[in-house]
């Protein structure tokens, strides 16, 4: 386990070194040259000049990259230009928020989806298990604006029991009014995950129900409750895993959408704003951030594929 | 509890009532699964009876109704199979067909368990071998975690695993074919059951490995006095471990009879035709002797007998009424043909 742990950690090393290539070579393949942007058309040649001399834009490409990644690994993530402050703690503030919207919606698609996949795999062929699916299907084709909107209109404006947006009341708030804020937005953002993951945990179940060794365990005497949810599971959980981290990365790329809806301050609204501000630092840091979390669930997604499956562990 | 009896041999099995009991009594049982062409009828009527100790072997080709009615007397027939009629009586514990599924439990695994053909997909591959061992005892015999692992060490030892204590902590993939089958051996016997159902144990194992494990089954059903159901299409393996031999055809018994009896003279032609299908010593270089056909589809099966038209013997009565399982004069054995009836239809 320990020899593919150092195995894992060390395959993250290069896949990180291309992400950072790729999120500095962001800055040269946009149209137009930065400096030119940021000063604007009525700029003098020898404003631009200056301008590029100073963000470095004269030297080597080599030089410039070597100079960026120094920089990044010290945590100098440099300055927004829009904003005129180190980018770094301005991401990770709302980073922190998208993390928050993130978990939320993946409570949510953990609980329902997978526990929803299991009981239609239990309950197979019968009514629930079709209505499930059906609810499932709705779930996968509404898109997240539409979910997202017809919940503000039903819970915060027609039954006004639930905040339409932001994080806090104004007034400020505590640890449950970040919950009951958190409620629609968690959920409209996850239902798309909740519906993928209850159907491939079904499906992944109803293979499993299938295999000998479930009729091994029911012939040790084990119980259908111990034949489900210990012998089947932990071996569909191998495709669960899989399919939900893929989620956690569509998760966190994808709530921009609620973020927006739900005017959430988080990561996906800031980089909006910023890239059409052309903001060259807080794009590159925002995105430098999400890769680089996208890289560290997969890792640990590995890691838990390795703790649940002993062939992988062990070959 | 035994160890009074077994020095002293002049106590004969009826007078201990071991003999007098039979341990399974099968009775006309039929088992169907709905399909979308109809209700095919795998299990067609079944009867046999055990006595504690006994190994009966059950032979037939592939389809011939053998595992289905070894899952029958488990009670794992799942959908969209059922068990259709017919009664199971198992010792004292009277008929299993309508025990509950939380009775049943308490038998499988305890008083009757199980061997699969398949050794390498039949072990969980996610859990230690010593873990699925253990799940018995504890199911079972209300063990601690810790003491069930112990127990099953002990029985990794038993059928004759080389360092059992590292061997527990190992996953299925980490061990070969006959070792899983070994474990698979162990679990069924992790609480000495009074009977092993045996579904093809050998045949996916190579050939040195299935005289092996042969070996360790025989040895264990004589220390826990176990009773046997070997199920097989293998005769050499019938004529090595078995007593009694039901010969299944299409989800009936063609013929019952010792085993003695059975390869000495077969009485079926279906059973001349499987004996005269193994190679043997004397009959080398001539061709063997396969039965001509295939098994009937169990939708669509001939009227009559339903072994009829791949039977070199077949004749008139044969097309007009299926036979009934016919015990011989003054012999235990009973065959399902018209040859040996003494009222065949005219």
């Amino acid at each position: 386990m320990r020899n593919y742990l150092l195995k894992r950690l060390a395959q993250t090393i290069p896949v990180l070194f291309g992400i950072s290539v790729l999120v500095f070579s962001m800055l040269h393949l946009a149209p137009g040259d930065p400096a030119d942007l940021l000063l604007g058309p009525d700029a003098t040649p020898e404003a631009v000049a200056e301008l590029r001399s100073d963000m470095g834009l004269d030297r080597p490409l080599v030089v410039q990259y070597g100079a960026w990644a120094g920089r990044i690994l010290q945590g100098d993530f440099g300055r927004s230009v829009v904003l005129n402050r180190a980018v770094l703690p301005e991401i990770l503030k709302r980073f922190k928020n998208t993390a928050i919207l993130t978990a939320g919606a993946l409570v949510f698609a953990v609980i329902f989806g997978i526990g929803i996949g299991i009981l239609a795999a239990v309950f197979h062929q019968t009514a629930f298990d079709s209505t499930a699916m059906l609810v499932a299907l709705a779930g996968l084709s509404m898109p997240t604006f539409f979910t997202g909107i017809a919940g503000i209109l039903i819970f915060a404006m027609g039954m006004q029991v639930l905040p339409s947006s932001g994080m806090y009341p104004a007034r400020g708030g505590d640890f449950f009014d970040l919950l009951r804020h958190l409620v629609m937005p968690a959920i409209t953002l996850g239902a798309v995950s909740a519906a993928i993951l209850a159907r491939m945990t079904r499906s992944a179940m109803l293979e499993v129900i299938q295999q000998d060794f479930i009729r091994t365990a029911r012939a040790k005497g084990v119980s259908e409750r111990g034949v489900v949810w210990v012998h089947a599971l932990r071996n569909a959980a191998i495709t669960i895993v899989t399919v939900l981290g893929m989620q956690i990365g569509y998760l966190l790329g994808g709530s921009v959408i609620t973020e927006a809806v739900f005017s959430w301050p988080g990561l996906g609204q800031m980089m909006v704003r910023a890239i059409q501000a052309r903001d060259y630092p807080t794009v590159q840091g925002g995105v430098l951030l999400i890769a680089m979390s996208f890289v560290f669930i997969n890792l640990a997604v590995d890691l838990i594929y390795a703790w649940i499956d002993p062939r992988i562990r062990y070959s | 509890m035994t160890v009074l009896a077994t020095p002293q041999p002049t106590i004969s099995a009826s007078e201990t009532g071991t003999e007098t009991v039979p341990l399974l009594e099968v009775e006309n049982l039929s088992t169907e699964f709905a399909t979308h062409a109809g209700t095919l009828r795998a299990v067609d009527g079944v009867s046999m009876s055990m006595t504690a100790g006994e190994v009966l072997g059950i032979v037939g080709e592939s389809g011939s109704g053998k595992s289905v009615t070894a899952l029958s007397i488990l009670g794992l027939i799942r959908a969209p199979g059922r068990v259709s009629g017919g009664s199971i009586r198992f010792q004292n514990h009277g008929e299993l067909l309508t025990k509950s599924a939380s009775e049943m439990r308490k038998i499988r695994g305890d008083m009757i368990s199980m061997i699969f053909q398949e050794p390498m997909t039949s072990l969980n591959p996610v859990f230690r071998v010593g873990w699925q061992i253990a799940e018995a005892l504890r199911l079972h015999r209300n063990m601690s975690k810790a003491e069930a692992t112990e127990r099953a060490a002990e029985l990794l030892e038993r059928v004759g695993i080389a360092s059992p204590r590292k061997r527990v902590s190992e996953f299925p993939h980490q061990l070969s074919g006959g070792m899983r089958q070994r474990v698979m051996i162990a679990m069924a016997m992790a609480c000495a059951p009074k009977l092993l159902l045996a579904d093809e144990p050998t045949t996916a194992l190579d050939v040195t490995v299935q005289a092996q494990i042969l070996d360790l089954m025989v040895q264990l059903k004589e220390e826990d006095g176990a009773a046997v159901m070997l199920i097989t299409h293998d005769l050499g393996v019938i004529a090595e471990m078995a007593q009694k031999v039901a010969v299944m055809y299409a989800g009936v018994v063609m013929e019952e009879a010792d085993v003695g009896e059975l390869f000495d003279e077969p009485l079926h032609p279906y059973t001349q035709g499987l004996l005269n299908s193994i190679p043997r010593g004397h009959s080398r270089g001539s061709a063997l002797k396969a039965i001509p056909g295939i098994v009937p589809n169990l939708l669509h099966l001939p009227t009559g007998c339903r072994f009829r038209d791949r039977c070199p013997a077949a004749h008139a009565p044969c097309g007009k009424a299926e036979p009934p399982l016919q015990r011989m004069p003054d012999s235990a054995r009973k065959v399902r043909c018209w040859l040996h009836h003494p009222e065949p239809p005219k």
